[in-house]
């Protein structure tokens, strides 16, 4: 076996359910100790394909590899699911001791009690949760039911491990403490994950590599910082946290620079596209700054647009502005400039961003 | 007023001199519904956990007859346990007819949908993704609903009552399958709807006190597990 081969390796994979395709994943592969993050919306089929993955749910067509091995042909379903584990977004833990959900992945695979005992000792240190042997799965708190059931599916010693939302329904402070806990688990132990989840930030912190699903297909698969920065379409850009997504017709080409109209006001962007050429604007909203007087003086902000605040949200660290500028943009502040500005719904503002901050897509037609 | 007075007196006694026909009618009405819960329950949540665990036409329809059934008056199964086993009815080979194996017979029928129903409703009650996560830790399908059905094993004790419950106070089966035979196939039910037809209420009385002694008590024990269960 070489060192390149794919842990998994999926080819025309197809979910058709009702006469209706909900997945199709021409190809797909997953390598020795690859975190792969998977976001997109609801119904994207990211969940879906998970489970395929899983073979927890049959595909209607299709193959998957697991290290060469055809599932379901050369390696049986069951002794597949048994090298892998999944967390989903509920803890699902069983009505009995941490200790015993801990050790039921292990008696499901009809290991005796002695084998399992030093195993199950040592997974529970692992996660810090020793001290919570004896209790009721039933009498644990939101963190702990989580952490056991992280436990529970890394007893086993799975070769793969599937993650589906398994942090969205916790409280920030929570979530928080159990990325760090699974950020240290997955360096330290170097396995293979597919983590399904709609916030890009899990994505950002773990991911060694990002797909972006929707209607059921991979529509992007890349490097993090690519993904982000270089969204392929707007669908793309919405998920991977850009606010500012804008129509407009490039007026004018001046070397590697585009002036573009948007709504009859010009943005100036990097880029070479001919006049004429109808792109689709995409702005972050970290990388757009807001003054109650317009800039002066020489600066590389190349775009100031003058607009009025719509609405302001206040997002924990940041406040989300909303503003008309005859079209919609979004911008982050500090809680610190939305004091020392006086920002108030209503309120007439300029919005800067520099021509490097655009990511232009070229729209087809 | 005084017969009611005397009738609770005569009762205590019979009760605690150990009579040896009320003890008789004790064991034997224990044994009849003991075993025919313990059979109901075999079928019951098999039944239950298979209907509640797969898709298929006409799924609707066997649920509902499921709660048809467990609403089933004990006179009618009576009248069709009686059918089949009269000498020429299909089962009349077995020659069951009036021995406490009827009863049991009878009794089975009547509390396997209760049991059937609870368990559905107690299997379908658990979180639909349980089963993918039993089955991502590696559980073939057969571990995976003996893992479900430990879940819903509380709910499954409210089976075990109600179906228990529900055979040691019927009458009507047992008395038209068992015929009420002395030593052979009475029960307390069934002796109670004797002895109050023939006046003798002190009996009546007494076998009636100790059907809703024993009553209470199952129920007991099996609440206390219950709860400890839910506490633990």
């Amino acid at each position: 076996m070489s060192l390149e081969a794919p842990v998994l390796e999926v080819k025309n994979l197809e979910v058709i359910r009702g006469g209706v395709p909900v997945l199709s994943i021409p190809s797909l592969s997953i390598a020795e100790s690859e975190v792969l993050f998977l976001i997109g919306p609801n119904g994207a089929g990211k969940s879906t394909l998970l489970q395929t993955l899983a073979a927890l749910v049959k595909p209607s067509q299709g193959e998957i590899r697991f290290r060469g091995k055809k599932v379901g042909e050369d390696i049986s379903l069951l002794s597949y699911r048994r090298r892998l584990a999944m967390i989903l977004q509920e803890p699902l833990l069983f009505n009995t001791t941490v200790y015993k959900n801990v050790a039921s992945g292990l008696k499901i695979r009809g290991m005796n009690k002695k084998e399992i005992e030093p195993i199950v000792i040592q997974t529970l240190d692992r996660f810090g949760i020793s001290h919570l042997k004896d209790r009721s799965a039933r009498t644990l708190s939101g963190g702990e039911a989580r952490r056991t059931s992280i436990a529970r599916a890394f007893a086993t010693g799975p070769e793969i491990l599937f993650l589906d939302e398994p942090f969205s329904a916790l409280d920030p402070i929570i979530r928080e403490a159990m990325m760090e806990d699974l950020e240290k688990v997955l360096r330290e132990t170097g396995i293979t994950t597919v983590f399904v989840t709609h916030d890009r930030i899990e994505a950002l912190r773990l991911a060694t590599r990002l797909g972006v699903m929707a209607d059921g297909r991979i529509i992007q698969i890349g490097d993090v910082g690519e993904i982000m920065n270089h969204p392929e379409n707007e669908i793309v850009a919405s998920l991977v946290g850009v606010d500012t997504i804008l129509q407009g017709k490039v007026i004018e080409n001046r070397d590697r620079s585009v002036i573009i109209s948007v709504s009859g006001k010009e943005i100036e962007a990097v880029g070479d596209i001919p006049p004429g050429t109808h792109v689709t604007l995409c702005i972050r909203p970290e990388n757009v700054f807001i003054t109650k007087t317009a800039p002066t003086g020489e600066t590389s902000v190349r775009n100031t647009i003058k607009g009025r605040i719509d609405k302001i949200i206040p997002l924990g660290l940041y406040h989300k502005l909303s503003l008309d500028c005859g079209f919609p943009m979004v911008s982050y502040v500090t809680h610190h400039s939305l004091s020392s500005l006086l920002l108030k719904p209503g309120e007439e503002v300029f919005a800067s961003f520099k021509a490097t901050a655009i990511h232009v897509i070229q729209r087809k037609n | 007023m005084e017969l009611i007075l005397e009738g609770i007196k005569k009762a205590f006694l019979l009760i605690f001199t150990f009579d040896p026909e009320v003890v008789g009618i004790t064991l034997l009405s224990l044994q009849i519904s003991g075993t025919a819960t313990l059979i109901s329950l075999v079928l019951g949540i098999s039944v239950g956990a298979t209907v509640a665990l797969t898709q298929f036409s006409g799924r609707r329809f066997v649920v509902s007859l499921i709660n048809t059934g467990m609403a089933l008056p004990p006179v009618v199964v009576g009248l069709f346990v009686t059918i089949s086993l009269w000498r020429n009815g299909p089962l009349g080979f077995m020659g069951l007819l009036y021995t406490p194996g009827a009863m049991i017979l009878a009794q089975t029928v009547i509390a396997t949908p209760i049991v059937t129903g609870i368990s559905l409703a107690a299997i379908q009650q658990l979180p639909v993704k349980l089963q993918t996560q039993i089955l991502a830790l590696g559980a073939t399908r057969f571990q995976m609903i003996l893992i479900l059905v430990k879940e819903a094993k509380l709910s499954l004790l409210a089976a075990v009552m109600a179906g228990f419950g529900g055979v040691i106070s019927e009458v009507g089966a047992s008395i038209m399958v068992g015929g009420n035979i002395k030593g052979y196939s009475r029960v307390l039910t069934t002796a109670t709807v004797m002895e109050t037809g023939r006046g003798n209420f002190d009996v009546a009385i007494s076998l009636s006190i100790i059907l809703m002694i024993l009553a209470y008590l199952i129920n007991l024990i099996l609440t206390q597990i219950q709860q400890r269960e839910k506490h633990r």
